[in-house]
């Protein structure tokens, strides 16, 4: 398998820069044989990565420890859905997961622009082909994911058990897959300014694409937060992490370009910026990467391998500066065909849209590279906290909402008096009402929770109404029934509801963070069982221990009421596994079960208004003396021994139980964020979805009649 | 009004806003940061109030409970001077001895105070090739 994957590696990167000199050599002589050959050299790259990474794939599977990076990341007794998934679990594996997705959505992009875009498909060929050269060059020269174990141990270290969670599983493959899709709309970008072929062309040609980006990061980012929520032991899912922002700045900035390339394709305007936020994207998917391994930024994630640190730099300087001088080089070309008509148009909201998601992406950038910057600047490394952050992005962010229910009721170009009236007066009314109700509720004490869910009513008013506008229309024309109506008003623009759709998600999640962050009551508690506690109204009693031995772990929790005004509302089993360390040496032979890994399993009672949500930390102090005892008489048991002397511990635990630790939240609104994001993946699905055929003919014949409209008044 | 002045004056002001607003981001980002001290650092020139952000490894033996409170000594991550902290808030799942942490303190007295819920512990990670081999 080693042989195999690695000639694979050694083959992916000479056909990568094959395709490289190939395309360029076709596109600079005028050849098209070269052209077509450098393409047919990315397909060829997307099956020998395959080939790899099924050949990884296969050897975990197979528990083959005679590689080194399964005997690393897996075990025997490794569940299979882990053991397949362990493949990115490790620096080396994922960088394969990297180029092979990169690979394969090349090949997927060249061979629907095939017979189109025959100026810019040869450089973005190259370009594509480039980062695969990249990527593959790390894997053959700095990491290698089919080295070998010498002595083949007879069993793997297992997968950390912290990363044992379908959602953290999932996770790296959802980002991975956003990260190298934005570098499809950033080829393209290149081979156009390259080109002077500044047209909505290469928009056009990579629109689903930058969509289907944007998705799956938006995906990885709420899975990402969905493991921290149930998994980290802490009740949080955002903390302003360096790695989890490095994954946060291309999903902004990506976001701005999803909206004002509409301008370029509907109004010829704002070429520089487009070009100059796909080039930053691409540039931020890399630079999000390169967080994750270099390991210049304190992070919860310690990667380990920094040598990866110095190839990536080059690359992101080349990319930046790459990316500077094409722009600039090629300005004359990128000006606008019109100006802004009124600032009272849909474009004008994305434009300002824009700028706070610019804004907002430079302030994450600037709280996460802020250590670099202040030891560049003072000598000394200093941080930001979540407070810094929350101080500007809060505002930002209630702007932001605001505007995603603005821009659907304003039209293109320009808006009368009478229409403002006529689209603000209905979502404008029930927002204020929704304001006065939530005043009386007292939401009032917290301003800045209270304007987020009057916003957010008001978008949801404003897509409302236009949903209800559309089936009105819709009636009118066809006498569809409503539901029907929908269904058909949905189907014949993709685009424009599922964006809508995709606004009312985020409105509703956004809803979701601004509760929980303002409303949240957490406690930590030190309780006995039978003792309780107060929490916001809830009494929540320790009722009893648990212990649960399986095949891998140790688990020890409790069983716990929650109550209120006398009813019993849930009964949650928190409980911490405790998974054995293989240092018998260092931490004994008994030790090593409880003294290895540890991970929270959370209790949760997720309701629609509120999540009780509640972690356990057993106090194994009473233990210890216990502990040491058997690792002292018993240092040379076998397996069998092991076992009784570990089920009798948790037995002397089960029946005279220690106080343990408690973090109790009760937390209002947390599954709106689940839901809202649910929502925003059906709306982006919604405008993903390939139009059909007929649609398309409409399409088109809007077009020639707005250029026919357009060529008149010229 | 000449609409090209027009549009200069209209850039002028956003540029301005613009710097205004990344003048306030700096200037704030450097006010409330907390400085990256090894316990070693801090033991020689903490003052008493000021936020740190204290980074190194849980010291071997060091960890106990009072109640909520978490008492620990953090030890530089090559040598072996430590101080103490104190602790209450959320502990992370990976938090152990001989791990790397970070968490901001203030000084009080001869211990550090950690302030509520900021304690990281570093996860010992997928990537980490060293835990792999120690574990």
């Amino acid at each position: 398998m080693a042989t195999l994957g690695r000639a694979c590696m050694l083959l992916g990167l000479a056909v990568a820069l094959y395709s490289v000199a190939a395309s360029i050599y076709g596109a600079r002589a005028g050849r098209r044989d070269w052209v077509a050959s450098g393409r047919r050299a990315i397909y060829a790259l997307a099956i020998i990565l395959s080939v790899a990474f099924a050949t990884l794939e296969a050897a975990f599977l197979t528990s083959d420890f005679s590689l080194e990076v399964v005997a690393n990341h897996s075990s025997t007794i490794t569940p299979n859905f882990y053991k397949a998934t362990a493949v990115w679990s490790s620096q080396d594996g994922s960088l394969l997961l990297w180029v092979w997705l990169l690979s394969m959505w090349s090949a997927l992009v060249l061979y629907f622009t095939r017979n189109r875009a025959r100026e810019i498909a040869p450089y973005a060929t190259a370009v594509l082909a480039g980062f695969a050269v990249f990527f593959c060059g790390l894997l053959v020269l700095y990491v290698n994911p089919f080295g070998m174990t010498s002595p083949v141990p007879a069993e793997g270290s297992g997968l950390n058990p912290l990363l044992r969670n379908p959602a953290m599983m999932i996770h790296p493959p959802m980002l991975y897959a956003g990260y190298t899709l934005w570098t499809i709309p950033f080829a393209f970008a290149v081979g156009a300014l390259i080109t002077r072929r500044v047209d909505a062309e290469w928009i056009r040609l990579t629109r689903r694409f930058a969509l289907a980006a944007w998705f799956f990061l938006g995906i990885g980012i709420m899975l990402g937060a969905r493991w921290s929520y149930s998994e980290l032991g802490w009740g949080g899912y955002w903390g302003w992490d360096p790695v989890e922002n490095a994954s946060l700045l291309p999903w902004l900035i990506g976001t701005a370009f999803i909206h004002s390339v509409m301008i370029q394709e509907k109004r010829g305007m704002l070429k520089v910026w487009n070009a100059s936020l796909v080039l930053a994207t691409g540039t931020l998917a890399i630079l999000g990467t390169f967080l994750v391994r270099s390991g210049i930024l304190e992070s919860i994630h310690a990667f380990g391998a920094s040598t990866l640190g110095t190839p990536f730099l080059i690359l992101i300087g080349l990319m930046t500066v790459g990316s500077i001088v094409l722009v600039v080089l090629r300005r004359s070309a990128l000006r606008s065909e019109h100006r802004l008509d009124s600032l009272l148009s849909r474009e004008a909201v994305f434009f300002v849209q824009n700028l706070i998601l610019v804004a907002l992406a430079f302030v994450v950038f600037w709280g996460t590279f802020f250590p670099l910057i202040s030891e560049a600047v003072t000598g000394t490394k200093a941080s930001v906290g979540p407070p810094w952050f929350n101080r500007y992005t809060v505002p930002l962010a209630l702007v932001l909402v605001l505007l995603s229910g603005v821009g659907p009721l304003l039209a293109w170009r320009r808006v009368t008096v009478a229409n403002l009236r006529r689209s603000f007066i209905a979502p404008t009314a029930i927002a204020l009402a929704v304001m006065v109700v939530l005043l009386l509720s007292g939401v009032g004490e917290r301003p800045l929770a209270l304007a987020m869910f009057v916003f957010a009513t008001f978008v949801v008013g404003a897509v409302g109404q236009e949903f209800v506008r559309g089936v009105k229309a819709r009636r009118v024309i066809s006498g569809e029934s409503p539901p029907v109506a929908l269904v058909s008003l949905v189907r014949r623009n993709r685009r424009r509801y599922g964006g809508y759709t995709v606004h009312v998600g985020f409105a509703v999640l956004m809803v979701g963070v601004a509760a929980s962050s303002a409303f949240a009551h957490p406690r930590d508690v030190r309780l006995s069982p039978g003792q309780s506690a107060q929490v916001d109204g809830y009494k929540i009693t320790y009722v009893r221990p648990t212990t649960n031995l399986a095949n891998e772990k140790i688990s020890l929790g409790a069983i716990v009421d929650v109550s209120k005004d006398g009813k019993q509302v849930a009964r949650l089993e928190p409980s911490r596994n405790y998974y054995p360390s293989r240092d018998v040496a260092g931490l004994g032979v008994i030790g090593r079960f409880f003294e290895g890994e540890a991970t929270s399993e959370v209790g949760l009672k997720s309701g629609l208004t509120r999540d009780i949500w509640t972690a356990v930390s057993p106090d194994l102090n009473a233990l210890m003396p216990f502990i040491a005892e058997a690792d002292k008489k018993f240092a040379k048991a076998g397996p069998d021994l092991q076992g009784l002397l570990v089920t009798a511990l948790t037995e002397r635990y089960l029946n005279q139980p220690p106080p343990a630790q408690f973090r109790f939240i009760i937390s209002p609104l947390v599954m709106w964020i689940w839901i809202g994001g649910l929502i925003v993946v059906g709306g982006a699905l919604i405008a993903m979805w390939p139009a059909s055929r007929s649609s398309r003919r409409r399409a088109s014949a809007g077009a020639a009649a707005r250029v026919a409209r357009d060529l008149g008044r010229a | 009004m000449d609409p090209t002045r027009k549009r200069h004056i209209r850039l002028v002001v956003a540029l301005s806003a613009a710097l205004l607003l990344a003048s306030a981001l700096v200037y704030t980002s450097f006010s409330a940061s907390s400085e990256a001290k090894e316990p070693s650092q801090l033991a020689r020139s903490a003052n008493a109030g000021q936020s740190y952000e204290l980074t190194g490894k849980v010291a071997a033996g060091s960890v106990s409970r009072e109640g909520n409170t978490l008492l620990f000594r953090v030890r530089d991550r090559n040598g072996s001077n430590s101080v103490a902290v104190r602790y209450t808030g959320a502990v992370p799942d990976p938090f152990r001895e001989g791990r790397e942490v970070i968490v901001t303190v203030r000084k009080q007295g001869e211990i550090f105070v950690g302030e509520k819920d900021s304690l990281v512990t570093k996860c010992p990670s997928k990537f980490s090739n060293e835990q792999n081999k120690s574990s």
